[in-house]
Formats: structure tokens, C-alpha cells, sequence
């Protein structure tokens, strides 16, 4: 079965805005699928409209078999969703908000609470409990809204940019985290702006721009399709002259740092080979961006071509 | 009860608990503020101006404008709760822990809707207890009293929801308090008679369901009243399934809600 199947979804905004142009999109139960697009691409229409916050033009949006024309609230009770905004009552103590949060799903107030302690115990967020939310900083907003969107115990969670503004600790944290929900069973669609996120947490993307899906495929098929990746070498001595290296696109960052593209029929031990033969020494090498984003950037400017 | 309507109940509860729960925590900008308020007038109105009044009906100004006064309460408040609560919600954008939820539009409605009454009606019986420190009382009708204080509590909690739901910013909150409520509300007789007003007025008054409903919730306490208590109830009964039907409307479109 299919946790998500969004069939010909259009949205248009007042002032004839096309948000979405008729999208089709499939995601399988117990994935975990990663919605990415440049900003005002499309990802947080689409999630708005599954999470029922925004009104579709025309399409036909189905969540675990449940349409969401004729079967809103079967449907949106196995949804869980963590926005990109807070939108919680800042005046309202981490308790209430989650507990409350459990009450719209008819949850019982004795169960509501003993999911609360669990969830809010592994969020780092339990000692907090009877705090404001508007006292708690960015980081613990963003794991109160997991809390919260964890409590009625969803079988898809939709994180729109869940890591925004987090520190990289918190966010390793919220990657394990993550990864266990899915593992146990909760398919995740996640909208990120990191692709570094994407590529480490997610099995199948979308590619979303200008209202279109660009790019729908699995992760480890769409990185073998990079056919050229850049990478920076750091020399172990300065340069005084610029290397020789006809089959090679380069350029000299400064005295000891080069950047080069490797295509994929290149093989790296021919580069060394080369540098070394003209008296160069690599002391490191890494890759510019990662993969994922470097395919992301040239499937966005040839679709701007288009 | 079947698990739908189990959830239903405890969806139902969860809002009614919070709507309370926010209006006795601020108690002292909803609930304070009405009773200083009233007691002035009681003070000002009722003793020293009051004094120089004769009777009205057959009983004193001050037990006059008691029915009056503690309706204006009712009302007022039962209209700030809703429309304050639900735009405060909208502004916070905490409107959406419900949108996205399975609750179904409805139980939004009747939450707010039950809040705001009970805000109101908690006010009235405030305003009636500070009321017994000046005049006594001696409830006539004990039905009409409370199924006219339920019913208009209900639907100016239903007012506020509706002008929560259009309102874009503060100022949209407090308009039609101020222009619209407030006018009606002093030429609802809670102050005079409506037999004191000159024709073309008079009839025309009759047309204001606020004088309608201070005019029944009087008779109840009283035993007067200017105009028929059955046309009153059939007016504020069919305000109030209009209002109702408008509201879950407007919930179920998500106007001013989704986009």
C-alpha cells in the first residue's frame, strides 16, 4: 500500500499563482522520502495540502487508502506533521501543547500524558515540561513540534524543514532519531534544504521546481547518474606555476589549494599520477559540495534552461 | 458511545478544558474588569442617579437595570472570548495543532462556542451576585431567565467566532464591538423602557435582537416586560441556527483559515 499518492494535484494561488502544476507522486509505505526544491518551489504547498492547511485547486491526494475528499479525518489521523513555523501557543507550558495536541485526536488525557512523558524523555525535553514554550530556545521549539507531531502516533510524519536553525549536535541527534522512527516502521517524508540531510537520510527523492517534479527516483540511482564531481585538493607545497593538466578542468584556489573536476571515466590514481610527475604533492582531498547537491544544482539550472 | 464519538467527546473536552483554562488564568482582564465595571454602574446609575428615578413597571431603577446590565455582561463577554481566543490562535498560527488534527470543523465550532457562553454566563452570575449587595431579587421565572442567558450567551459567542475567523489583524477584533455591539446594546433597554422611546423608534427597536433578549431575560427575573417574550425566543432561536449555519461554513471552507 501506498503511505502517500498524490494524482494531477494543482494549487493555484489567488493573482493566478501556479503553485503546482498537476503533480503526481507516490510514496511507499515505511520510506523515508526526502521532498527537495529550491525556495517557493512548491514542497511546503504540497505538504499544506496534505496536512489539510491549504486548499487544493484540482487533484485527487490519498494518505494509507484514505482520500482526502471523502475520508479527511480517517486520513489525517495518520498523519503526524512538524511545520517549518512554530505554530504553537508561546503562553502554553510544553505539557499542555503536546497533551492538548493528543486531545484534537481524541487520545484520552491519561494515555496523552504517559505518550508525552515518552516522547518529551527522548526529545530532551521532559525537564522542560512545565515551562513556556516562548522560554525555550530555537532548538528545543523545533523537538517540542516533533514531540507534539509524534504524539498521536502517526504512521507518516511530514517534517517540513525540521532542522532549520539547528546546531549540528541537535541535528546528528534528530537524524538518529529520525532513522529509528523509520526503521519501526513510520514512513517519513522530509522536505530539507540540506542536502547533506537528504542524502543521509532518505531513500527516494522528488526534485520539486517551479511547481513540477523535476526528478523522482531513489538516491543511490540518482548519485550513480553525477557524471562529474568537483573536488578540492589541498597540496601539501605551495605552486609556483600552474600545474599542466590538458585533460583536466582546474583551476588554482590559491598557492596550495586546487579545485578540479573529475569525470566519472577519470580515474583519480591517473590525477595523482600526473601531479606527481610535475612535483606535486596532495595532502587531502574532499568533495566541494556533497553529491546530492551537486546533481541538485545541475538538475535546477537545466530545468531553468528549459 | 463508539469510538468515533468517543473521540469526538475528548476532542470536544480537550477544547472546552483549554478555552476555561485561558480565561481563568487572565482572570483579571476577563473576569475583574466586568464586575469593577458593573459595580460603578449599579453605584452611579442605580443609587445616586437611580434614586431620583421613579419607578419603571412597577419596580425600582436599580432592580430595572440589574437583568439589563447582567445580560450586557453576558453578552459582551461570551463575544470577547470567542473572538479573541480564536484570532489569538490565528495570529499564533496554534489554530493549526486543530486544522491538522482529525477532529472533524465542527467540534472547532462547538469548543469555541461553549467557551465563550460560559465565560459570558460565568460574568452574568457575577454581575447578579454584586447586584444583591444594592437590591434584592426575586427570580420570576427561573426557565426563561436561563434559556435566554444560554441562548444569547450562544450566539454572541457565535458573533466572536465569525469575527475571529474575517479578522486579519487586532483592529478587525475590536470593530464591531465598538461600532456595531456597543450601539445595540445601548439601545437594547437595559437602561429605559422601550415604552419611553417615541414611534418610529419603538417599533424599530423591536427589530434589535439585543432588546429582545435583555427584554426576555427581564421578564424572567422580573415579570415585565415591552415586548412578547415568544416573538423574542423565536427571534434569538432563528439568529442563532443562522449563526450556526454561517459558522460551520465558514470552518469547513476554511475561510480565513487555509489558504
Amino acid at each position: 500500500m501506498h503511505a502517500l499518492s498524490v494524482k494531477n494535484l494543482r494549487k493555484v494561488y489567488p493573482h493566478n499563482l501556479v503553485a503546482l502544476k498537476d503533480i503526481n507522486l507516490e510514496v511507499r509505505e515505511g520510506d523515508f522520502f526526502g521532498m527537495l526544491g529550491p525556495n517557493g518551489a512548491g514542497k511546503s504547498t504540497t505538504i499544506g495540502i496534505l496536512c489539510s492547511l491549504v486548499n487544493k485547486t484540482s487533484g485527487k491526494v490519498s494518505v494509507f487508502g484514505y482520500d482526502l475528499d471523502t475520508d479527511l479525518e480517517a486520513a489525517k489521523s495518520c498523519i503526524g506533521v512538524v511545520p517549518q513555523e512554530f505554530n504553537f501557543n508561546p503562553f502554553e507550558k510544553v505539557i499542555q501543547i503536546v497533551v492538548n495536541q493528543a486531545g484534537y485526536y481524541g487520545i484520552p488525557r491519561n494515555v496523552a500524558m504517559q505518550r508525552a512523558e515518552i516522547y518529551l524523555k527522548k526529545l530532551g525535553l521532559w525537564e522542560k515540561r512545565n515551562q513556556m514554550a516562548i522560554r525555550l530556545s530555537g532548538g528545543m521549539k523545533r523537538r517540542l513540534m516533533i514531540a507534539r507531531a509524534l504524539i498521536n502516533e502517526p504512521k507518516l510524519l511530514i517534517l517540513d524543514e525540521p532542522t532549520a536553525g539547528v546546531d549540528i549536535e541537535l541535528r546528528y541527534d534528530l537524524w538518529k532519531y529520525l532513522t529509528e522512527l523509520n526503521e519501526q516502521g513510520t514512513t517519513i517524508i522530509l522536505t530539507t534544504h540540506y542536502l547533506e540531510e537528504a542524502e543521509h537520510l532518505c531513500k527516494n527523492i522528488a526534485i520539486i521546481d517551479r511547481g513540477e517534479i523535476i526528478e523522482n527516483s531513489n538516491v543511490k540511482s540518482l548519485i550513480a547518474r553525477l557524471n562529474i564531481q568537483t573536488i578540492i585538493l589541498d597540496l601539501t607545497e605551495p605552486v609556483l606555476k600552474i600545474p599542466y593538466l590538458p585533460n583536466y578542468r582546474f583551476r588554482m584556489l590559491d598557492d596550495s589549494t586546487m579545485e578540479i573536476e573529475i569525470a566519472r571515466d577519470q580515474s583519480l590514481n591517473a590525477l595523482f599520477t600526473e601531479l606527481s610527475f610535475q612535483g606535486i604533492n596532495v595532502n587531502s582531498m574532499r568533495n566541494k559540495t556533497n553529491r546530492l547537491e551537486e546533481l541538485f544544482v545541475r538538475l535546477i539550472a537545466e530545468n531553468k534552461k528549459n | 458511545m463508539n469510538s468515533t464519538s468517543f473521540r469526538t467527546y475528548i476532542a470536544l473536552q480537550t477544547i472546552l478544558r483549554k478555552e476555561i483554562a485561558r480565561f481563568t488564568r487572565i482572570w483579571s482582564q476577563t473576569l475583574l474588569p466586568p464586575a469593577i465595571t458593573m459595580t460603578l454602574y449599579f453605584i452611579i446609575f442605580g443609587k445616586l442617579i437611580g434614586s431620583q428615578i421613579r419607578d419603571i413597571h412597577g419596580v425600582t431603577y436599580m432592580q430595572y437595570i440589574v437583568p439589563g446590565l447582567a445580560m450586557m455582561s453576558i453578552m459582551t463577554n461570551a463575544y470577547a472570548n470567542t473572538s479573541s481566543s480564536f484570532f489569538g490562535a490565528k495570529f499564533s498560527k496554534s489554530i493549526e495543532e486543530m486544522l491538522v488534527s482529525s477532529m472533524p470543523s465542527y467540534v472547532i465550532l462547538v469548543g469555541y462556542m461553549f467557551g465563550g457562553a460560559l465565560r459570558g454566563l460565568l460574568v452574568g452570575l457575577i454581575v447578579i451576585l454584586i447586584s444583591l449587595f444594592f437590591t434584592h431579587l426575586h427570580i420570576q421565572y427561573w426557565s426563561i431567565v436561563l434559556v435566554m442567558a444560554v441562548m444569547s450567551a450562544l450566539v454572541f459567542s457565535l458573533g466572536g467566532l465569525i469575527n475571529g475567523i474575517f479578522a486579519k489583524k487586532f483592529d478587525d477584533v475590536s470593530f464591531i464591538p465598538t461600532f456595531v455591539l456597543t450601539p445595540l446594546t445601548y439601545l437594547g433597554g437595559v437602561f429605559y423602557s422601550l415604552k419611553q422611546l417615541p414611534e418610529p423608534w419603538q417599533t424599530l427597536s423591536i427589530l434589535n435582537p439585543v432588546l429582545n433578549m435583555v427584554d426576555t431575560f427581564r421578564f424572567g427575573m422580573l415579570g415585565i416586560s415591552d415586548v412578547s417574550i415568544y416573538f423574542s425566543l423565536a427571534m434569538v432561536a432563528i439568529l442563532f441556527l443562522i449563526l450556526l449555519i454561517w459558522c460551520l461554513n465558514l470552518l469547513k471552507k476554511g475561510v480565513g483559515l487555509r489558504t
